[in-house]
């Protein structure tokens, strides 16, 4: 089974090296998707081994992420999972992620960052809540942490999505998405790595208020 | 007539005239000229004739035949500002699959030119 991990990645030239060496022993290959970052990410990740496309212009987080689903169903890919490029995934987390999908008992997995999750502040646990909350009164499905980064899905799973949203709104469209093709989804206990770093590269109050009413919009254009 | 009027009443104009100019152009379709030319047409009906407001006014329960105008602008406003946005989202997603599409053309299997890294040119921008 060929296991393929999409990263998106803007900006992370300090971390997205650790990332893709993290991931060789656990996946048949790392595509690295620079979303036109203006420093030195794609030569990091082509250096630690993966396979960089790159967008000549910044075009967000989904549309990072289409790229790289696209490119690995060309290629072939069984499962393909998505991992932040900013280090707060670990890769020990993968196996137990993609086993359920590689014996065929889901074909979507979603990493929940439950353990250790004190460790995350206040605000930020908030506002992952009302994510979940906007995304299950806007999509109908309740997941535990509907923008989790961390994701697998089998190839068949991939190709039937139809991913329109081009930033941040994206985790609540794959959400939107599994409950549109009635896809089976496990939730796994992931356990995040937060560094200063990592936190710092999360979405804002702002940026939360524009996202949430970017998806009130694919809602109601959809 | 107060300067306002004259004011409102010259822009409609001049606004009907550019329309006229954007359809045989090309660059507007019939629907949306006929849409247009309405609605320049009938501000222009409506400032030079306020008192034509009144009888919808009170249709509608609201007092004055302005505040009718100025209620109908708010949800026209409103609605031609989603449309605007519905049509950048639009055109920000086809930016995407354009900037896909240039990068995975040549990747593909079935173009057996697989390259194993981009960096050569990645930081020319």
């Amino acid at each position: 089974m060929n296991v393929f991990a999409v990263v998106p990645a803007y900006n992370e030239e300090k971390t997205v090296a650790d990332v893709v060496r993290s991931l060789g022993p656990v996946t048949n290959r790392v595509i690295v998707v620079d979303d036109g970052s203006i420093d030195r990410t794609g030569p990091e990740a082509c250096g630690a081994g993966a396979l960089v496309l790159r967008h000549f212009i910044n075009r967000g987080l989904g549309a990072a992420i289409g790229t790289g689903l696209r490119h690995a169903l060309d290629l072939n890919a069984d499962v393909i999972l998505t991992f932040d490029a900013d280090g707060q995934h670990r890769a020990e987390d993968v196996p137990s992620l993609v086993k359920p999908l590689l014996d065929g008992r889901a074909d979507v997995a979603i990493g929940v960052r439950t353990i250790d999750r004190h460790l995350m502040p206040r605000s930020r646990r908030t506002a992952n809540w009302i994510g979940n909350a906007l995304t299950f009164t806007l999509f109908g499905l309740w997941v535990q942490d509907s923008q989790s980064g961390l994701r697998a899905f089998t190839s068949s799973a991939a190709s039937c999505f139809d991913l329109r949203c081009d930033r941040m709104d994206v985790s609540s469209e794959i959400v939107h998405e599994i409950r549109r093709h009635r896809l089976r989804l496990h939730e796994q206990p992931i356990r995040p790595d937060y560094t200063p770093y990592s936190l710092s590269k999360g979405q804002g109050f702002v940026m939360g208020l524009k996202t949430a009413g970017r998806l009130v919009l694919h809602r109601v254009m959809r | 007539m107060h300067l306002i009027q004259i004011t409102i009443i010259a822009f409609s104009l001049f606004a009907v005239w550019r329309t006229i100019i954007k359809f045989r152009s090309g660059e507007l379709g019939r629907f949306h000229l006929v849409l247009w030319l309405l609605l320049w047409l009938m501000a222009g009906f409506l400032v030079a004739l306020p008192q034509a407001t009144s009888w919808l006014a009170e249709l509608v329960g609201v007092g004055r035949g302005v505040d009718v105008a100025i209620y109908l602008s708010v949800v026209i406003l409103f609605y031609l500002t989603f449309r605007l946005f519905v049509r950048l989202e639009k055109i920000e997603h086809n930016i995407t699959l354009l900037v896909r599409e240039m990068e995975l053309k040549d990747r593909r299997p079935e173009n057996l030119k697989e390259k194993d890294c981009t960096d050569k040119e990645s930081h020319s921008v």
